[in-house]
């Protein structure tokens, strides 16, 4: 039932975010229709153009025929988008689905890596300092997640690309690859993939796990100071056991809602990071498009990071309701 | 809070009294909501150094303000191209104590100049989210019923997009060069994580004693949540209040460091792409250029982090718990 629910929220979700992106097509001053009609109107000579040809081309580009109703166009703009038509990079003159196809496992690659790095130093580091809690370990490493944490991660990304790649040269500035490198999946492929992502996912690690210590931190002490993990001592459970099985779990299930929303943060974040590193990912298309005004490409880019970060939390969602049986259907309660 | 929720009721409607009743009420909410939390803001040391942070770019943001009226004394110059020697190092011509850009500009100026509009994106921005997420969540996890299901449903699609890129996209379309209106578009989603966190916590009180007691006196709903509700969701609305004001800072500082945003408000983020895209990040020289609004943004953030996290620990008794032989209060656990 729950399952239910959460996959029929996640449809009205994608409904809503391709409402937007018609919306920001559609009704906004100066928007892609007009874009590309004045585009056609320069190079084709302004008088002869055909109204009924440019309104053809509206469509080809943006899935949206402007001399159809409104409900026409966004009915034709709906089911295109669900059927994977994206429309036409009018920059890269091709279609918008085969330049995401080969942006985003890049970007993927990248969170992927991030997340989970950012997530495991967080638990890891905030559980030790909540068993060391007042010592001068815990103060330090405290005030330095606290510290690394107010740093913006393209702030950081700066930073190691000035130290790491251009004064000390041990890292590659940009790019996701050595040119010249054939794909597969041989060592020194993957190798030279990882070693190009290293200062990307640095950037993000180094400023995300302060703030999953801290909260980890908090929840681990709390869970510490509850009655069951003293019983938990009286009964004689080994305290190796208590802290993974008994503290650690009930810790960290209430961070899942923290991973949902820094998967949204990271993937949005991707459009900062991947500019300054030339990482030809998902977000260094979209800001391409943004630059270039290619409203096709720049709908179609914001569309898949938001149904990416839809599945992401679908995902979670779906996961935690089992790992964690508390949950349950909000509407047992009385209305007011 | 039980003594507040019965100052209601046709008594204090009384004209003659009622006045003097109301004023008392007006002082007993101002010690409440604004005295007491400073007090105990001042007796912890992150919360301390966090708000002499912010004030100190409160007074810089006056200093600017000053400076650039016709009647007050320049006691900053607002920042001009050939206002003294180019790229003059930091800390070496008290003229320019924090050195000047490539066209002469005083590095000093620029970022006391910028302060103002910051301070204005980050009001409009924490302002305009936390409004809304209080008055979302604490609505929702009160009313229970449809309308939660409504407000909770529209919560998770905010949630689900992904801020950045959307915010990217409404910043380029819409250009917009309101500092207010810039807050507001870099908050557009943000509101909804904390609606949900909001949510949850009114959840809790929503059956607790007193509140049921101003149920059943049969007070209307809206005095229900003013009186009863949002007084105990406050201490956490006014972390999130500070979290989202890091958010502004962060998100601002990215849109003018791409150049999405119009470079007619002074920015840290413009002094950065500037210096970033005029080279410094490949010379030691001129390095002071790239760090000096680096540095500007990390302390603002850090301490609002400060704050932040100083007032959390404050406040949850959760978190308070274990060191509850400090504060006299019957609601903490058992102690030996």
């Amino acid at each position: 039932m729950y399952a239910l629910k959460r996959v029929g929220q996640a449809a009205v979700t994608l409904l809503s975010v391709i409402t937007i992106t018609f919306a920001l097509i559609r009704a906004l001053p100066g928007g892609p229709g007009d874009a590309i009609r004045a585009q056609v109107m320069q190079s084709g000579g302004s008088s002869n153009v055909d109204m009924t040809q440019l309104n053809a081309l509206v469509e080809s580009y943006t899935n949206v025929d402007p001399s159809t109703p409104l409900y026409v166009q966004y009915w034709d703009y709906v089911t295109s988008i669900l059927q994977g038509d994206l429309g036409q990079s009018i920059w890269y003159g091709r279609p918008v689905s085969e330049i995401i196809v080969q942006a985003l496992p890049w970007t993927v690659l990248l969170l992927t890596i991030a997340i989970l790095l950012t997530f495991a130093i967080g638990i890891v580091l905030g559980a030790a300092m909540a068993y060391a809690e007042g010592t001068d370990f815990d103060v330090g490493s405290t005030v330095v997640s606290m510290l690394l944490n107010s740093v913006p991660y393209y702030i950081a990304a700066i930073l190691l690309v000035y130290f790491l790649s251009i004064q000390f040269g041990v890292f590659p500035q940009s790019g996701n690859v050595s040119s010249g490198l054939e794909p597969s999946l041989s060592l020194s492929y993957v190798g030279d993939v990882l070693y190009h992502a290293v200062l990307p996912v640095a950037s993000l690690v180094i400023t995300g796990f302060g703030g999953t210590a801290i909260t980890m931190r908090g929840n681990a002490i709390q869970e510490i100071g509850e009655d069951y993990i003293r019983v938990a001592h009286l009964r004689g459970v080994p305290g190796r056991r208590i802290a993974v099985r008994y503290v650690g779990r009930n810790a960290i299930l209430p961070m899942y809602t923290q991973f949902m929303i820094s998967v949204g943060f990271m993937f949005g974040g991707s459009v900062i990071l991947e500019q300054i590193f030339a990482y030809p990912g998902l977000g260094y298309y979209l800001l391409e498009a943004i630059s270039t005004r290619d409203y096709p490409l720049m709908m179609g880019g914001f569309l898949v990071i938001a149904v990416a970060v839809m599945i992401c939390v679908l995902i979670a969602d779906l996961t935690y309701s089992r790992i964690d049986p508390r949950i349950s259907d909000d509407d047992a309660r009385e209305a007011y | 809070m039980s003594e507040r929720s019965s100052t209601f009721g046709p008594a204090d409607e009384s004209a003659a009294d009622g006045s003097a009743t109301q004023w008392e009420v007006y002082r007993e909410w101002f010690d409440i909501a604004v005295l007491t939390p400073m007090r105990v803001a001042w007796s912890d040391w992150r919360t301390r150094l966090g708000s002499l942070i912010v004030l100190f770019y409160l007074v810089l943001a006056a200093v600017a303000w000053v400076s650039a009226t016709d009647w007050g004394p320049t006691i900053v110059a607002t920042p001009s191209s050939g206002q003294g020697p180019r790229l003059t190092g930091a800390f070496q011509d008290m003229a320019y104590p924090l050195g000047t850009n490539n066209l002469g500009e005083s590095i000093l100026s620029a970022i006391v100049h910028a302060t103002p509009a910051m301070i204005q994106l980050i009001v409009a921005g924490a302002v305009f989210s936390t409004v809304l997420a209080t008055l979302i969540g604490v609505v929702s996890g009160y009313k229970g019923g449809a309308v939660d299901r409504v407000l909770t449903t529209v919560t998770d699609i905010a949630m689900t997009l992904p801020g950045l890129p959307l915010i990217i996209l409404l910043a380029a379309i819409l250009e917009p060069r309101n500092p207010a209106v810039i807050g507001i578009i870099l908050t557009i989603n943000a509101w909804a994580g904390l609606a949900r966190a909001i949510r949850s916590q009114v959840l809790s009180l929503r059956d607790d004693s007193y509140v049921e007691a101003s149920r059943v006196m049969g007070a209307p709903v809206s005095r229900i949540l003013k009186d009863d509700i949002v007084p105990n969701v406050m201490p956490f609305v006014l972390i999130n209040f500070v979290n989202s004001a890091r958010g502004v800072i962060f998100g601002s500082v990215a849109l003018y460091f791409l150049g999405i945003l119009p470079s007619s408000n002074p920015n840290w983020g413009i002094m950065l792409n500037s210096a970033y895209t005029s080279g410094a990040i490949y010379s030691l020289d001129v390095l002071h250029w790239l760090l000096i609004p680096m540095f500007a943004i990390i302390l603002l953030s850090f301490g609002l982090v400060l704050f932040a996290q100083g007032t959390e620990k404050l406040f949850n008794p959760r978190i308070r718990a274990r060191h509850a032989e400090s504060i006299e209060d019957d609601t903490a656990p058992y102690q030996e």
